[in-house]
């Protein structure tokens, strides 16, 4: 299973982000590096969910903003590994609806919000065919003692 | 002209991982033409069996979407940026 590392201070803001928006999707863009087998997440980018017609289970973001994103990871001399949203009142698991508008090698990280609290926090991957998602194994660094612990 | 094409992480496996082309064209098409004829396997990922840009796929001449000028027969100058842009979406529920 591929790993991916976030440093718990980012992990609180995504969940925070899902609380915040609740009953609607969040959505944020995950800035970082991908080495081989490591993938870590260095900054996440907050952004807005353009599904006005159905944000309470659908979310969208600009093509403005994605490349706005990737533009900003360049600059910080990181890739733009992945894209984090919520799943207000549903399981951390991606939809059929997530897997047709996903795209390989990107790193998925859906949270569950339950009642506005935040839950589980699983990221995904999508097959290179396309067909099927690999669960990918967060961990989560508590930089400021050093512990590392699984979400 | 030379521009820059800017390549998205998901796509850089079909660039020998670069995240960025710089060649020769004269319109956004011959760019995307040049890019997919130097880097083959790039052109599933770019078009349909149509021959059109996927719907997926956003197209950007500097900060203009190539839909909002003359698409693909949109002319380029030396210096300009073309960016590939994915299209993201998704959500909970069918």
């Amino acid at each position: 299973m591929s790993v991916l590392r976030i440093r718990e201070e980012l992990s609180v803001r995504i969940r925070a982000h899902g609380a915040e928006t609740y009953p609607h999707e969040c959505c944020g863009a995950l800035l970082g590096t991908d080495g081989d087998g490591a993938r870590e997440i260095v900054e996440i980018v907050p952004l807005t969910n353009q599904r006005n017609d159905s944000p309470r289970n659908r979310f969208s973001i600009t093509p403005e903003d994605v490349r706005d994103a990737d533009v900003a990871a360049r600059k910080a001399g990181l890739d733009l590994i992945g894209w984090y949203h919520s799943h207000p009142d549903a399981p951390a698991r991606p939809s059929e609806f997530d897997r047709e508008h996903a795209w390989p090698w990107y790193s998925y990280i859906i949270v569950s919000v339950q009642e506005r609290v935040p839950r589980e926090m699983n990221s995904w991957r999508l097959a290179d065919d396309r067909g099927h998602y690999d669960a990918e194994e967060i961990v989560i660094d508590a930089r400021a003692s050093g512990a590392k612990s699984t979400a | 002209m030379a521009i820059k094409v800017m390549i998205p992480t998901p796509l850089r496996a079909y660039t020998e991982k670069k995240d960025s082309v710089e060649l020769q064209a004269g319109t956004v098409g011959e760019a995307l033409t040049a890019l997919t004829s130097q880097f083959s396997e790039l052109r599933k990922h770019l078009y349909a069996d149509d021959g059109r840009l996927r719907s997926f796929v956003n197209v950007y001449l500097n900060d203009e979407d190539i839909r909002y000028l003359q698409k693909d027969k949109t002319q380029v100058s030396d210096g300009d940026t073309i960016s590939i842009v994915p299209s993201i979406a998704g959500g909970a529920r069918e």
